[in-house]
């Protein structure tokens, strides 16, 4: 199984039907597919924080969202995962390119890739980090069914070594 | 006046409009003048309610939405002038009341004092662009694009109280309001 191919079979079968996005190389395929998808309404966002706010009104109408950002994002979108949809237990699936971990060329994206899983931690949101491509589909199921279930944001970190 | 009396403007004007409302004094005051399931007051993440409006509008096309917001909410996400121009929602109205203060905590001044919004939103291409003075704020809600109105007040609160519901309250019956 292709590693995008992967992520966005999951996707479909979770149900997933409205994604908003700032792009990292590594999600280009995947970026693509979704773009192709007339089932899948795709919103380019300026800044992750935003897509968190757009994602909850989405969610509001009836949608199942997702963001795809790099970890970066995650940065950039603390206050509003907490004050909004941990506050109002909107499910969210968070698939984030992990920058900065085994493999990066771009000493730019250490920092922020090394604490990345202990931001999450700290805010108490669960993630996953699939190592396989048949792992990431079951691990995007699982999360998104946790989600929901909790009404809180789940992640998906995609590692470098991953792609 | 202040942004009380601008909301009870507002809301002469809605009907079964879907309302997401800026955090702070805005939800409480509009809690305080209309109450109804189909209001989404913030809590919290400051400045995001034009991009909630943004997922619902996308989400919801067959319901016309009205953002209430603030000049110092807007100054704090502006990004999402150009993510909803963009998009064109044509069933999303954007009011952003300006009293170029943040007045829920403490009047303190905004940059929106020096800038005018509503040029900045002609700007980024919004064609309707507005301000309330000037409008009939139905046809407006009503009209085939995204719209962007700001409705300048003078700043300061009134003594609406605290809004007496949890935000999965607030969350449920506005869900359940709209899936009717």
């Amino acid at each position: 199984m292709d590693s995008s191919e992967a992520i966005y079979d999951s996707l479909k079968d979770c149900g997933i039907d409205f994604i908003v996005s700032v792009p990292c190389v590594n999600l280009s395929k995947l970026l693509n597919m979704i773009d192709e998808d007339e089932e899948i309404t795709h919103i380019p966002v300026t800044r992750e924080e935003e897509g968190i706010g757009i994602c909850a009104g989405a969610y509001l109408g009836g949608k199942s969202p997702a963001i795809l950002m790099q970890n970066s994002g995650l940065g950039n979108s603390i206050n509003a995962l907490k004050s909004l949809s941990e506050l109002y237990e909107f499910p969210l699936l968070m698939i984030m390119s992990h920058r900065g971990t085994e493999g990066e060329n771009i000493c730019g994206q250490v920092p922020m890739g090394e604490s990345t899983p202990r931001i999450l931690k700290a805010m108490d949101f669960k993630f996953f980090k699939p190592g396989t491509p048949e792992g990431a589909y079951e691990d995007i199921r699982e999360a998104w069914d946790l989600s929901v279930s909790e009404g809180r944001p789940v992640s998906i970190l995609l590692e470098i070594k991953y792609w | 006046m202040a942004r009380y009396e601008a909301i009870e403007d507002i809301m002469k004007n809605i009907d079964d409009e879907l309302i997401v409302c800026n955090i702070g004094f805005p939800s409480r005051e509009l809690y305080d003048i209309k109450d109804r399931d189909e209001n989404f007051y913030m809590i919290g993440s400051m400045g995001l309610a034009s991009s909630i409006g943004l997922g619902l509008a996308l989400a919801r096309p067959d319901k016309d939405i009205v953002v209430i917001d603030g000049d110092g909410s807007l100054l704090m996400n502006m990004g999402s002038l150009v993510t909803i121009f963009a998009n064109n929602p044509r069933n999303l109205t954007w009011i952003v009341i300006d009293n170029g203060a943040y007045g829920s905590t403490g009047n303190q001044d905004t940059y929106a004092q020096v800038i005018d919004l509503a040029k900045i939103a002609k700007s980024v291409g919004f064609e309707n662009s507005y301000n309330f003075k000037d409008i009939d704020l139905k046809e407006v809600i009503e009209s085939e694009n995204a719209s962007f109105v700001i409705y300048d007040t003078e700043p300061g609160n009134s003594k609406a109280p605290i809004i007496d519901l949890t935000p999965i309250e607030i969350k449920k019956r506005f869900m359940e309001a709209i899936s009717k």
